[in-house]
Protein backbone atom coordinates (compact mmCIF):
# COMPACT_ATOMS: atom_id res chain seq x y z
CA UNK A 1 0.00 0.00 0.00
CA UNK A 2 2.89 2.40 0.79
CA UNK A 3 5.00 0.80 -1.60
CA UNK A 4 1.92 1.47 -3.97
CA UNK A 5 1.19 5.46 -3.22
CA UNK A 6 5.02 6.03 -3.09
CA UNK A 7 5.11 4.70 -6.69
CA UNK A 8 2.65 6.71 -8.32
CA UNK A 9 3.49 9.90 -6.59
CA UNK A 10 7.49 9.22 -7.17
CA UNK A 11 8.00 12.03 -9.36
CA UNK A 12 6.34 14.53 -7.13
CA UNK A 13 8.58 13.28 -4.00
CA UNK A 14 11.55 13.37 -6.11
CA UNK A 15 11.04 16.67 -7.07
CA UNK A 16 10.11 17.67 -3.84
CA UNK A 17 13.14 16.42 -2.44
CA UNK A 18 15.50 18.18 -4.68
CA UNK A 19 14.08 21.50 -4.07
CA UNK A 20 13.98 20.56 -0.43
CA UNK A 21 17.69 20.46 -0.80
CA UNK A 22 18.63 22.56 -2.87
CA UNK A 23 17.03 25.25 -1.40
CA UNK A 24 17.38 24.07 1.90
CA UNK A 25 20.95 24.63 1.83
CA UNK A 26 20.69 28.07 0.59
CA UNK A 27 20.57 29.93 3.81
CA UNK A 28 23.43 28.18 5.35
CA UNK A 29 26.17 29.84 3.10
CA UNK A 30 23.98 32.68 1.51
CA UNK A 31 24.70 35.94 1.64
CA UNK A 32 20.97 37.82 2.93
CA UNK A 33 20.95 38.72 -0.83
CA UNK A 34 21.00 35.25 -1.89
CA UNK A 35 18.64 34.11 0.57
CA UNK A 36 15.96 36.95 -0.73
CA UNK A 37 16.61 35.87 -4.76
CA UNK A 38 15.85 32.30 -3.35
CA UNK A 39 12.66 33.67 -1.31
CA UNK A 40 11.64 35.05 -4.69
CA UNK A 41 12.13 31.96 -6.53
CA UNK A 42 9.88 29.97 -4.55
CA UNK A 43 6.93 32.91 -4.72
CA UNK A 44 7.28 33.06 -8.37
CA UNK A 45 7.43 28.90 -8.97
CA UNK A 46 4.30 28.92 -7.03
CA UNK A 47 2.65 31.43 -9.27
CA UNK A 48 3.85 29.27 -12.39
CA UNK A 49 2.62 26.20 -11.16
CA UNK A 50 -0.54 28.14 -10.59
CA UNK A 51 -0.76 28.69 -14.29
CA UNK A 52 0.59 25.18 -14.97
CA UNK A 53 -2.76 23.92 -13.88
CA UNK A 54 -4.31 25.80 -16.67
CA UNK A 55 -1.84 25.74 -18.82
CA UNK A 56 -0.67 22.12 -19.31
CA UNK A 57 -3.31 20.34 -17.98
CA UNK A 58 -6.72 22.39 -19.02
CA UNK A 59 -4.85 23.48 -21.99
CA UNK A 60 -5.98 27.45 -21.27
CA UNK A 61 -3.40 29.96 -21.17
CA UNK A 62 -4.25 32.28 -18.80
CA UNK A 63 -2.51 35.57 -19.14
CA UNK A 64 -4.88 37.18 -16.00
CA UNK A 65 -3.03 35.07 -13.06
CA UNK A 66 -0.82 37.94 -12.69
CA UNK A 67 -3.20 40.57 -11.76
CA UNK A 68 -4.83 38.04 -9.40
CA UNK A 69 -1.40 37.36 -7.62
CA UNK A 70 -1.06 41.66 -7.65
CA UNK A 71 -4.54 41.92 -6.40
CA UNK A 72 -3.25 40.23 -3.34
CA UNK A 73 -0.18 41.55 -3.03
CA UNK A 74 -2.70 45.49 -3.03
CA UNK A 75 -4.88 43.77 -0.29
CA UNK A 76 -2.17 42.67 2.14
CA UNK A 77 -0.22 45.77 1.69
CA UNK A 78 -3.35 48.00 2.19
CA UNK A 79 -4.58 46.15 5.40
CA UNK A 80 -1.05 46.70 7.17
CA UNK A 81 -0.07 49.78 6.19
CA UNK A 82 -3.08 51.79 5.86
CA UNK A 83 -5.53 49.71 7.71
CA UNK A 84 -2.92 49.06 10.59
CA UNK A 85 -4.02 45.57 10.64
CA UNK A 86 -2.48 42.22 11.84
CA UNK A 87 -0.58 40.92 9.31
CA UNK A 88 -2.02 37.58 9.79
CA UNK A 89 -5.15 38.92 8.76
CA UNK A 90 -3.74 40.97 5.83
CA UNK A 91 -2.87 37.59 4.27
CA UNK A 92 -5.68 35.74 4.95
CA UNK A 93 -8.01 38.39 3.10
CA UNK A 94 -5.24 39.19 0.48
CA UNK A 95 -5.75 35.24 -0.13
CA UNK A 96 -9.63 35.49 -0.34
CA UNK A 97 -9.64 38.92 -2.30
CA UNK A 98 -7.14 36.53 -4.95
CA UNK A 99 -9.97 34.04 -4.58
CA UNK A 100 -12.93 36.24 -5.46
CA UNK A 101 -11.23 38.01 -8.88
CA UNK A 102 -10.55 34.65 -9.59
CA UNK A 103 -13.90 33.72 -9.44
CA UNK A 104 -15.07 36.73 -11.45
CA UNK A 105 -12.43 35.58 -14.39
CA UNK A 106 -13.52 32.22 -14.57
CA UNK A 107 -17.18 32.95 -14.49
CA UNK A 108 -16.34 34.91 -17.05
CA UNK A 109 -13.70 32.78 -19.22
CA UNK A 110 -14.77 28.86 -18.09
CA UNK A 111 -16.80 29.17 -21.36
CA UNK A 112 -13.86 29.83 -23.97
CA UNK A 113 -10.37 28.38 -24.79
CA UNK A 114 -7.60 28.88 -27.19
CA UNK A 115 -7.16 32.42 -28.39
CA UNK A 116 -10.68 33.75 -27.08
CA UNK A 117 -9.52 32.61 -23.43
CA UNK A 118 -6.50 34.17 -23.84
CA UNK A 119 -7.33 37.86 -24.94
CA UNK A 120 -10.35 37.68 -22.44
CA UNK A 121 -7.92 36.94 -19.30
CA UNK A 122 -5.69 39.20 -21.17
CA UNK A 123 -8.56 41.67 -21.30
CA UNK A 124 -9.49 40.91 -17.27
CA UNK A 125 -6.03 41.31 -16.26
CA UNK A 126 -5.79 45.39 -17.60
CA UNK A 127 -8.74 46.17 -15.93
CA UNK A 128 -7.49 45.09 -12.41
CA UNK A 129 -4.47 46.98 -13.84
CA UNK A 130 -5.93 49.77 -14.70
CA UNK A 131 -8.33 50.27 -11.12
CA UNK A 132 -4.79 49.66 -9.28
CA UNK A 133 -3.57 52.76 -11.67
CA UNK A 134 -6.64 55.28 -11.24
CA UNK A 135 -8.10 54.48 -7.87
CA UNK A 136 -5.45 56.85 -6.41
CA UNK A 137 -6.87 57.03 -3.49
CA UNK A 138 -6.63 53.56 -2.37
CA UNK A 139 -4.26 52.14 -4.13
CA UNK A 140 -1.67 55.16 -4.16
CA UNK A 141 -1.99 54.91 -8.11
CA UNK A 142 0.88 55.17 -9.83
CA UNK A 143 3.66 55.59 -6.69
CA UNK A 144 1.85 52.46 -5.20
CA UNK A 145 1.70 51.83 -1.63
CA UNK A 146 4.64 51.32 0.88
CA UNK A 147 4.05 48.44 3.67
CA UNK A 148 5.42 48.90 7.68
CA UNK A 149 7.78 45.53 6.73
CA UNK A 150 7.15 42.27 8.38
CA UNK A 151 6.93 42.06 11.75
CA UNK A 152 9.27 41.46 14.33
CA UNK A 153 9.24 37.68 14.42
CA UNK A 154 8.92 37.08 10.64
CA UNK A 155 11.95 39.73 9.79
CA UNK A 156 14.98 37.35 9.57
CA UNK A 157 15.13 36.89 5.94
CA UNK A 158 16.30 33.20 6.82
CA UNK A 159 13.10 32.81 9.17
CA UNK A 160 11.22 34.05 6.18
CA UNK A 161 12.60 32.33 3.40
CA UNK A 162 12.32 28.47 5.22
CA UNK A 163 8.37 29.86 6.44
CA UNK A 164 8.23 30.51 2.16
CA UNK A 165 9.66 26.78 1.56
CA UNK A 166 7.51 25.16 4.24
CA UNK A 167 4.51 27.20 2.40
CA UNK A 168 5.19 26.15 -1.19
CA UNK A 169 6.68 23.22 -1.03
CA UNK A 170 3.07 22.05 0.91
CA UNK A 171 1.15 23.43 -2.12
CA UNK A 172 3.07 22.06 -4.67
CA UNK A 173 2.22 18.91 -2.85
CA UNK A 174 -1.23 19.69 -3.09
CA UNK A 175 -1.60 21.11 -6.48
CA UNK A 176 0.18 17.36 -7.39
CA UNK A 177 -2.82 15.95 -5.80
CA UNK A 178 -5.13 18.19 -7.20
CA UNK A 179 -3.69 17.42 -10.92
CA UNK A 180 -3.66 13.55 -10.01
CA UNK A 181 -7.52 13.85 -9.07
CA UNK A 182 -10.46 12.45 -10.86
CA UNK A 183 -11.11 16.31 -10.92
CA UNK A 184 -7.63 16.91 -12.43
CA UNK A 185 -8.64 14.16 -15.26
CA UNK A 186 -11.28 15.85 -16.27
CA UNK A 187 -9.26 19.05 -16.97
CA UNK A 188 -7.22 16.78 -19.07
CA UNK A 189 -10.14 15.29 -20.68
CA UNK A 190 -11.35 19.04 -21.28
CA UNK A 191 -7.83 19.86 -22.99
CA UNK A 192 -8.09 16.71 -25.26
CA UNK A 193 -11.59 16.93 -26.47
CA UNK A 194 -14.14 19.41 -24.70
CA UNK A 195 -17.14 18.03 -27.06
CA UNK A 196 -16.77 14.37 -25.56
CA UNK A 197 -16.47 15.86 -22.12
CA UNK A 198 -20.10 17.36 -22.86
CA UNK A 199 -21.69 14.59 -24.35
CA UNK A 200 -19.82 12.15 -21.80
CA UNK A 201 -21.99 13.95 -19.32
CA UNK A 202 -19.48 16.60 -17.71
CA UNK A 203 -20.15 20.18 -17.49
CA UNK A 204 -16.98 21.77 -18.81
CA UNK A 205 -17.60 25.30 -17.68
CA UNK A 206 -18.03 24.15 -14.08
CA UNK A 207 -14.88 22.27 -13.99
CA UNK A 208 -13.18 25.41 -15.80
CA UNK A 209 -15.01 27.53 -13.16
CA UNK A 210 -13.33 25.53 -10.36
CA UNK A 211 -10.21 25.41 -11.74
CA UNK A 212 -9.85 28.78 -12.44
CA UNK A 213 -10.94 29.59 -8.66
CA UNK A 214 -9.07 27.21 -7.52
CA UNK A 215 -5.54 28.19 -9.91
CA UNK A 216 -6.17 32.39 -8.02
CA UNK A 217 -5.90 30.62 -4.78
CA UNK A 218 -2.92 29.25 -5.45
CA UNK A 219 -1.93 32.48 -7.19
CA UNK A 220 -3.48 34.62 -4.34
CA UNK A 221 -0.98 32.68 -1.23
CA UNK A 222 1.78 33.56 -3.56
CA UNK A 223 0.81 37.49 -3.98
CA UNK A 224 0.32 37.57 0.13
CA UNK A 225 4.23 36.19 0.49
CA UNK A 226 5.66 38.74 -2.22
CA UNK A 227 3.90 41.48 -0.35
CA UNK A 228 5.29 40.66 2.60
CA UNK A 229 8.91 39.97 0.72
CA UNK A 230 8.51 42.84 -1.49
CA UNK A 231 6.74 45.70 1.49
CA UNK A 232 5.72 47.69 -1.52
CA UNK A 233 2.93 47.53 -4.45
CA UNK A 234 2.15 49.19 -7.20
CA UNK A 235 0.78 49.21 -10.83
CA UNK A 236 3.53 46.90 -11.94
CA UNK A 237 2.85 44.15 -9.74
CA UNK A 238 -0.71 43.50 -11.28
CA UNK A 239 0.72 44.55 -15.07
CA UNK A 240 0.69 41.76 -18.30
CA UNK A 241 4.65 41.72 -17.61
CA UNK A 242 3.81 39.71 -14.49
CA UNK A 243 1.15 37.37 -15.93
CA UNK A 244 3.98 37.10 -18.80
CA UNK A 245 6.57 36.60 -16.64
CA UNK A 246 4.90 33.84 -14.45
CA UNK A 247 3.67 31.43 -17.96
CA UNK A 248 7.18 31.77 -19.20
CA UNK A 249 8.46 30.63 -16.01
CA UNK A 250 5.77 27.40 -16.64
CA UNK A 251 6.78 27.20 -20.27
CA UNK A 252 10.51 27.68 -19.78
CA UNK A 253 10.25 24.92 -16.78
CA UNK A 254 8.03 22.18 -18.98
CA UNK A 255 4.27 23.38 -19.10
CA UNK A 256 2.18 20.09 -17.99
CA UNK A 257 5.41 18.95 -15.43
CA UNK A 258 4.47 21.30 -12.82
CA UNK A 259 7.73 20.82 -10.80
CA UNK A 260 9.19 22.26 -13.92
CA UNK A 261 7.83 25.78 -12.47
CA UNK A 262 11.48 26.10 -9.91
CA UNK A 263 13.43 25.46 -12.82
CA UNK A 264 11.73 28.45 -15.07
CA UNK A 265 11.21 30.85 -12.13
CA UNK A 266 15.05 30.41 -11.13
CA UNK A 267 16.06 31.05 -14.52
CA UNK A 268 14.09 33.83 -15.38
CA UNK A 269 14.60 35.52 -11.48
CA UNK A 270 18.36 35.09 -11.66
CA UNK A 271 18.67 36.00 -15.51
CA UNK A 272 16.47 39.23 -14.49
CA UNK A 273 18.94 39.91 -11.55
CA UNK A 274 21.79 39.84 -13.69
CA UNK A 275 20.67 41.69 -16.93
CA UNK A 276 19.48 44.30 -14.71
CA UNK A 277 22.92 45.44 -13.65
CA UNK A 278 24.10 46.05 -17.00
CA UNK A 279 20.56 47.58 -18.54
CA UNK A 280 17.08 48.50 -17.88
CA UNK A 281 15.50 46.68 -20.97
CA UNK A 282 15.01 43.35 -19.20
CA UNK A 283 10.95 43.09 -20.72
CA UNK A 284 12.72 43.28 -23.72
CA UNK A 285 15.07 40.42 -23.08
CA UNK A 286 12.15 38.55 -21.55
CA UNK A 287 10.59 38.95 -24.77
CA UNK A 288 13.61 38.01 -26.28
CA UNK A 289 13.49 34.74 -24.40
CA UNK A 290 9.91 33.89 -24.73
CA UNK A 291 10.88 33.76 -28.64
CA UNK A 292 13.50 31.38 -27.94
CA UNK A 293 12.06 29.06 -25.73
CA UNK A 294 9.03 28.65 -28.19
CA UNK A 295 11.76 27.82 -31.36
CA UNK A 296 14.04 26.25 -29.41
CA UNK A 297 12.68 24.41 -26.45
CA UNK A 298 8.63 24.37 -26.53
CA UNK A 299 8.84 21.32 -24.19
CA UNK A 300 10.63 23.22 -21.43
CA UNK A 301 13.59 21.21 -19.42
CA UNK A 302 11.77 18.72 -17.33
CA UNK A 303 9.37 18.31 -20.53
CA UNK A 304 12.57 17.08 -22.73
CA UNK A 305 14.45 15.27 -19.18
CA UNK A 306 11.36 13.22 -19.23
CA UNK A 307 10.75 12.74 -23.06
CA UNK A 308 14.21 11.57 -22.41
CA UNK A 309 13.54 8.96 -20.00
CA UNK A 310 10.32 8.11 -21.65
CA UNK A 311 12.06 7.33 -24.75
CA UNK A 312 14.77 5.28 -23.16
CA UNK A 313 12.05 3.25 -21.16
CA UNK A 314 10.49 2.10 -23.92
CA UNK A 315 13.70 0.98 -25.84
CA UNK B 1 -27.57 -6.87 -13.15
CA UNK B 2 -27.62 -3.11 -13.79
CA UNK B 3 -26.60 -0.88 -11.11
CA UNK B 4 -29.15 1.42 -9.43
CA UNK B 5 -27.89 4.49 -10.54
CA UNK B 6 -28.54 3.36 -14.05
CA UNK B 7 -32.42 3.58 -12.97
CA UNK B 8 -34.33 6.44 -12.40
CA UNK B 9 -37.07 6.37 -9.82
CA UNK B 10 -39.50 6.92 -12.85
CA UNK B 11 -38.51 4.09 -14.76
CA UNK B 12 -41.08 1.29 -14.05
CA UNK B 13 -39.52 -1.91 -13.03
CA UNK B 14 -41.06 -4.66 -14.82
CA UNK B 15 -39.19 -7.34 -15.84
CA UNK B 16 -37.72 -7.36 -19.64
CA UNK B 17 -39.48 -9.70 -21.16
CA UNK B 18 -37.86 -10.54 -24.73
CA UNK B 19 -40.99 -9.13 -26.61
CA UNK B 20 -40.87 -5.90 -24.75
CA UNK B 21 -40.03 -3.46 -26.97
CA UNK B 22 -36.72 -1.48 -25.58
CA UNK B 23 -37.30 1.18 -27.66
CA UNK B 24 -40.38 2.91 -29.60
CA UNK B 25 -40.17 5.99 -32.11
CA UNK B 26 -43.61 7.12 -33.17
CA UNK B 27 -42.93 9.65 -35.88
CA UNK B 28 -40.48 11.35 -35.15
CA UNK B 29 -39.46 14.32 -37.34
CA UNK B 30 -36.04 16.33 -36.76
CA UNK B 31 -35.80 19.90 -38.88
CA UNK B 32 -32.86 22.09 -39.20
CA UNK B 33 -34.45 25.37 -40.46
CA UNK B 34 -36.56 24.23 -43.21
CA UNK B 35 -34.53 20.77 -43.94
CA UNK B 36 -36.21 17.85 -42.30
CA UNK B 37 -33.37 15.88 -42.25
CA UNK B 38 -35.83 12.84 -40.67
CA UNK B 39 -39.31 12.46 -41.48
CA UNK B 40 -42.14 10.88 -39.62
CA UNK B 41 -40.32 8.07 -38.74
CA UNK B 42 -41.66 5.08 -36.61
CA UNK B 43 -40.25 2.16 -35.53
CA UNK B 44 -40.07 -0.84 -32.35
CA UNK B 45 -37.10 -1.96 -31.39
CA UNK B 46 -37.79 -5.17 -29.04
CA UNK B 47 -35.73 -6.36 -26.12
CA UNK B 48 -32.72 -7.73 -26.81
CA UNK B 49 -33.29 -7.12 -30.60
CA UNK B 50 -30.22 -6.80 -33.32
CA UNK B 51 -31.37 -3.83 -35.78
CA UNK B 52 -29.36 -2.39 -38.49
CA UNK B 53 -30.38 1.45 -40.01
CA UNK B 54 -29.02 1.47 -43.28
CA UNK B 55 -29.36 4.25 -46.24
CA UNK B 56 -27.06 6.02 -48.86
CA UNK B 57 -25.14 9.53 -47.69
CA UNK B 58 -27.32 11.98 -45.66
CA UNK B 59 -30.32 10.16 -45.47
CA UNK B 60 -30.71 11.13 -41.84
CA UNK B 61 -29.32 7.35 -40.02
CA UNK B 62 -26.81 9.77 -37.27
CA UNK B 63 -30.16 12.88 -36.71
CA UNK B 64 -32.13 9.52 -36.09
CA UNK B 65 -29.28 8.64 -33.40
CA UNK B 66 -29.01 12.18 -32.23
CA UNK B 67 -33.05 12.31 -31.67
CA UNK B 68 -33.00 8.56 -30.02
CA UNK B 69 -30.48 9.56 -27.70
CA UNK B 70 -31.25 13.11 -27.11
CA UNK B 71 -28.20 15.04 -29.11
CA UNK B 72 -31.09 17.04 -30.80
CA UNK B 73 -34.72 16.95 -29.66
CA UNK B 74 -37.27 15.64 -31.96
CA UNK B 75 -38.82 18.94 -33.47
CA UNK B 76 -42.37 16.52 -33.41
CA UNK B 77 -42.87 12.63 -32.55
CA UNK B 78 -42.31 10.57 -29.15
CA UNK B 79 -39.13 8.18 -28.41
CA UNK B 80 -40.48 6.10 -25.93
CA UNK B 81 -37.22 4.13 -24.01
CA UNK B 82 -38.30 1.21 -21.76
CA UNK B 83 -41.78 2.43 -20.97
CA UNK B 84 -40.42 5.73 -20.41
CA UNK B 85 -41.50 8.93 -22.59
CA UNK B 86 -37.72 10.24 -23.33
CA UNK B 87 -38.80 12.66 -25.96
CA UNK B 88 -37.70 15.71 -23.99
CA UNK B 89 -35.20 14.30 -21.74
CA UNK B 90 -31.59 15.60 -21.84
CA UNK B 91 -28.85 13.10 -23.72
CA UNK B 92 -27.78 12.40 -19.77
CA UNK B 93 -30.69 11.57 -18.45
CA UNK B 94 -31.00 9.02 -21.41
CA UNK B 95 -27.64 7.61 -20.51
CA UNK B 96 -28.45 7.08 -16.98
CA UNK B 97 -31.78 5.43 -18.38
CA UNK B 98 -29.12 2.53 -19.99
CA UNK B 99 -28.64 4.40 -23.43
CA UNK B 100 -25.14 4.42 -25.01
CA UNK B 101 -23.45 5.30 -28.25
CA UNK B 102 -20.36 5.47 -30.47
CA UNK B 103 -20.26 8.68 -32.29
CA UNK B 104 -19.61 7.76 -36.03
CA UNK B 105 -16.13 10.86 -35.86
CA UNK B 106 -13.80 8.78 -33.62
CA UNK B 107 -13.67 11.31 -30.77
CA UNK B 108 -11.54 10.42 -27.93
CA UNK B 109 -8.55 11.64 -25.50
CA UNK B 110 -5.56 11.35 -27.24
CA UNK B 111 -3.13 12.33 -24.96
CA UNK B 112 -4.66 9.86 -21.98
CA UNK B 113 -4.38 6.40 -21.93
CA UNK B 114 -7.29 3.64 -22.70
CA UNK B 115 -7.44 3.29 -18.59
CA UNK B 116 -7.91 6.82 -18.41
CA UNK B 117 -10.40 7.47 -21.89
CA UNK B 118 -12.91 4.46 -19.67
CA UNK B 119 -12.26 6.02 -16.27
CA UNK B 120 -13.69 9.65 -17.78
CA UNK B 121 -16.46 7.86 -19.91
CA UNK B 122 -17.75 6.01 -16.36
CA UNK B 123 -17.05 9.16 -14.08
CA UNK B 124 -19.28 11.50 -16.13
CA UNK B 125 -22.70 10.63 -14.73
CA UNK B 126 -21.09 10.45 -11.13
CA UNK B 127 -19.97 13.34 -8.03
CA UNK B 128 -16.33 11.74 -8.12
CA UNK B 129 -15.64 13.96 -11.27
CA UNK B 130 -15.81 16.83 -8.35
CA UNK B 131 -13.58 15.27 -6.33
CA UNK B 132 -10.27 17.50 -6.14
CA UNK B 133 -7.88 15.90 -3.95
CA UNK B 134 -9.03 12.07 -4.22
CA UNK B 135 -7.19 9.27 -6.02
CA UNK B 136 -8.20 9.38 -9.46
CA UNK B 137 -7.37 5.51 -9.17
CA UNK B 138 -10.76 3.49 -10.15
CA UNK B 139 -12.75 1.95 -7.30
CA UNK B 140 -12.79 -1.74 -7.18
CA UNK B 141 -16.30 -1.74 -8.70
CA UNK B 142 -15.13 1.12 -11.59
CA UNK B 143 -12.20 -1.01 -12.45
CA UNK B 144 -14.17 -4.50 -12.42
CA UNK B 145 -16.67 -2.59 -14.77
CA UNK B 146 -13.77 -1.10 -17.31
CA UNK B 147 -12.13 -4.24 -17.66
CA UNK B 148 -15.12 -6.09 -18.47
CA UNK B 149 -15.85 -3.41 -21.29
CA UNK B 150 -12.44 -3.84 -22.27
CA UNK B 151 -12.64 -7.53 -22.39
CA UNK B 152 -15.62 -7.15 -24.35
CA UNK B 153 -14.38 -4.75 -27.05
CA UNK B 154 -10.86 -7.16 -27.17
CA UNK B 155 -8.51 -4.23 -25.56
CA UNK B 156 -8.10 -5.66 -22.52
CA UNK B 157 -3.86 -5.96 -23.16
CA UNK B 158 -3.75 -1.73 -24.53
CA UNK B 159 -5.00 -0.92 -20.80
CA UNK B 160 -2.02 0.80 -20.36
CA UNK B 161 -1.27 2.56 -23.59
CA UNK B 162 -1.84 6.46 -25.17
CA UNK B 163 -4.87 6.65 -27.31
CA UNK B 164 -2.80 8.42 -29.82
CA UNK B 165 -0.61 5.24 -29.67
CA UNK B 166 -3.39 3.33 -30.90
CA UNK B 167 -4.17 1.67 -34.37
CA UNK B 168 -7.60 3.52 -36.04
CA UNK B 169 -9.15 -0.17 -35.60
CA UNK B 170 -8.59 -0.08 -31.93
CA UNK B 171 -9.62 3.65 -31.39
CA UNK B 172 -13.11 2.34 -33.10
CA UNK B 173 -12.62 -0.62 -30.56
CA UNK B 174 -12.20 1.54 -27.44
CA UNK B 175 -15.34 3.87 -28.82
CA UNK B 176 -17.29 0.73 -28.54
CA UNK B 177 -16.08 -0.06 -24.88
CA UNK B 178 -16.65 3.56 -23.52
CA UNK B 179 -20.00 3.19 -24.70
CA UNK B 180 -20.31 -0.79 -23.06
CA UNK B 181 -18.99 0.56 -19.62
CA UNK B 182 -22.01 1.99 -18.50
CA UNK B 183 -23.98 -1.28 -18.79
CA UNK B 184 -26.20 0.22 -21.08
CA UNK B 185 -29.77 -1.95 -22.04
CA UNK B 186 -29.57 -0.32 -25.60
CA UNK B 187 -26.21 0.18 -27.49
CA UNK B 188 -26.27 2.54 -30.81
CA UNK B 189 -23.29 1.72 -33.01
CA UNK B 190 -22.45 4.54 -35.68
CA UNK B 191 -20.98 3.08 -38.55
CA UNK B 192 -18.45 0.77 -36.39
CA UNK B 193 -16.36 -0.88 -39.35
CA UNK B 194 -16.31 2.41 -41.40
CA UNK B 195 -12.43 3.02 -42.48
CA UNK B 196 -11.59 -0.27 -40.91
CA UNK B 197 -9.38 -2.91 -43.28
CA UNK B 198 -10.92 -6.29 -43.55
CA UNK B 199 -9.05 -7.90 -40.76
CA UNK B 200 -10.05 -5.24 -37.99
CA UNK B 201 -13.50 -5.33 -39.61
CA UNK B 202 -13.23 -9.09 -38.56
CA UNK B 203 -12.80 -8.20 -35.25
CA UNK B 204 -15.10 -5.86 -34.60
CA UNK B 205 -17.91 -7.96 -36.41
CA UNK B 206 -16.77 -10.49 -33.64
CA UNK B 207 -17.55 -8.19 -30.90
CA UNK B 208 -20.42 -7.43 -31.94
CA UNK B 209 -21.59 -10.94 -32.15
CA UNK B 210 -20.10 -11.70 -28.77
CA UNK B 211 -22.57 -8.88 -26.85
CA UNK B 212 -24.65 -10.47 -24.39
CA UNK B 213 -27.99 -11.69 -25.91
CA UNK B 214 -30.15 -9.31 -23.69
CA UNK B 215 -28.28 -6.01 -24.70
CA UNK B 216 -30.51 -4.51 -27.59
CA UNK B 217 -28.16 -3.08 -30.36
CA UNK B 218 -28.74 -0.75 -33.62
CA UNK B 219 -26.28 0.37 -35.85
CA UNK B 220 -25.83 2.18 -38.90
CA UNK B 221 -23.96 0.16 -41.42
CA UNK B 222 -23.49 0.12 -45.00
CA UNK B 223 -21.42 -2.62 -45.30
CA UNK B 224 -24.56 -5.35 -46.15
CA UNK B 225 -22.31 -8.33 -45.92
CA UNK B 226 -21.66 -6.94 -42.38
CA UNK B 227 -25.71 -6.37 -41.64
CA UNK B 228 -25.85 -9.61 -43.01
CA UNK B 229 -23.89 -11.24 -40.62
CA UNK B 230 -24.82 -8.88 -37.24
CA UNK B 231 -28.23 -8.19 -37.14
CA UNK B 232 -31.97 -9.59 -37.45
CA UNK B 233 -33.69 -6.44 -38.80
CA UNK B 234 -33.09 -3.91 -40.97
CA UNK B 235 -34.71 -0.61 -41.39
CA UNK B 236 -33.82 1.39 -44.89
CA UNK B 237 -34.10 5.53 -44.57
CA UNK B 238 -33.77 7.60 -47.96
CA UNK B 239 -33.52 11.34 -47.90
CA UNK B 240 -34.97 11.05 -43.97
CA UNK B 241 -37.96 9.23 -45.09
CA UNK B 242 -38.72 5.26 -44.02
CA UNK B 243 -37.93 3.32 -47.17
CA UNK B 244 -38.36 -0.02 -46.31
CA UNK B 245 -37.70 -2.95 -43.49
CA UNK B 246 -37.25 -6.41 -43.24
CA UNK B 247 -35.15 -9.20 -43.01
CA UNK B 248 -31.50 -8.43 -43.85
CA UNK B 249 -31.96 -10.94 -46.88
CA UNK B 250 -35.24 -9.62 -48.08
CA UNK B 251 -33.81 -5.91 -48.00
CA UNK B 252 -30.76 -7.06 -49.99
CA UNK B 253 -32.74 -7.88 -52.45
CA UNK B 254 -35.69 -5.08 -52.03
CA UNK B 255 -35.73 -3.38 -55.73
CA UNK B 256 -36.28 0.23 -54.15
CA UNK B 257 -33.39 -0.54 -51.47
CA UNK B 258 -31.17 -1.17 -54.35
CA UNK B 259 -32.34 1.94 -56.51
CA UNK B 260 -31.34 4.20 -53.69
CA UNK B 261 -27.84 2.16 -53.21
CA UNK B 262 -27.08 1.93 -56.95
CA UNK B 263 -28.11 5.13 -57.86
CA UNK B 264 -26.38 6.97 -54.89
CA UNK B 265 -23.68 5.29 -52.74
CA UNK B 266 -21.04 3.76 -55.25
CA UNK B 267 -18.76 5.41 -52.88
CA UNK B 268 -19.47 3.43 -50.07
CA UNK B 269 -17.43 0.69 -49.78
N1 LIG C 1 -26.61 19.79 -36.95
C1 LIG C 1 -27.09 19.87 -38.21
N2 LIG C 1 -27.48 21.04 -38.71
C2 LIG C 1 -27.98 21.15 -39.97
N3 LIG C 1 -28.11 20.13 -40.82
C3 LIG C 1 -27.73 18.91 -40.39
C4 LIG C 1 -27.19 18.71 -39.08
N4 LIG C 1 -26.91 17.40 -38.92
C5 LIG C 1 -27.23 16.81 -40.08
N5 LIG C 1 -27.73 17.71 -40.96
C6 LIG C 1 -28.23 17.39 -42.32
O1 LIG C 1 -29.19 16.38 -42.18
C7 LIG C 1 -29.07 15.46 -43.24
C8 LIG C 1 -28.90 14.06 -42.70
O2 LIG C 1 -27.61 13.96 -42.12
P1 LIG C 1 -27.12 12.68 -41.32
O3 LIG C 1 -25.77 13.00 -40.77
O4 LIG C 1 -28.14 12.26 -40.36
O5 LIG C 1 -26.95 11.61 -42.49
P2 LIG C 1 -26.42 10.13 -42.42
O6 LIG C 1 -27.53 9.25 -42.90
O7 LIG C 1 -25.85 9.82 -41.10
O8 LIG C 1 -25.29 10.16 -43.53
P3 LIG C 1 -23.84 9.47 -43.58
O9 LIG C 1 -24.02 8.13 -44.18
O10 LIG C 1 -23.06 10.36 -44.49
O11 LIG C 1 -23.30 9.43 -42.20
C9 LIG C 1 -27.93 15.92 -44.11
O12 LIG C 1 -28.47 16.65 -45.18
C10 LIG C 1 -27.15 16.82 -43.20
O13 LIG C 1 -26.50 17.82 -43.93
MG1 LIG D 1 -24.02 9.39 -40.34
Amino acid sequence: MLVDSFAKNRPAIIAIAIVLLVFGIVPMFGSNYQISIATEILIFALLAMSIDVLAGFAGRTSLGHGAIFGASTYVVVYWTSVVGGSPIVAVALGILAATLVAAVFGMLASRVSGVYFLLLTLALGMIVWGVALRWTSVSGGENGLRGVGRPEWLNDPTVFFYICLGIVLTLSAVIWRLVQSPFGLTLRGIRDSESRMSSLGYGCATHMFIAFTTTGFFAGVAGALYALFNNFVSPSTVQLSQSVEGLLMAILGGIGTLFGAFIGAAAIILLENFVSQYTARWPMVLGFMFIATMIFAPEGVLGAIRRIFRVGKKS
Amino acid sequence: MHGEATRLPTAPKKRDKVSDPVLILDNVVVAFGALKAVKDISLTVKSGERRAIIGPNGAGKTTLFNAITGVHMPTSGRVTFNGVDVSRKSAHVRTRLGMSRTFQITNLFPTLTVSQNMQLALMGTSSRKFSLLGSAEPTDDDQERIDDALGLSKLRERAGAEVRDLSYGEQRQLEMAMALVSKPKLLLLDEPAAGLSPAERVIVTDIVQSLPRDLTVILIEHDMDLVLKLVDWVTCLNNGEFLAEGSPDSISKDQKVQDVYLGKARDHA
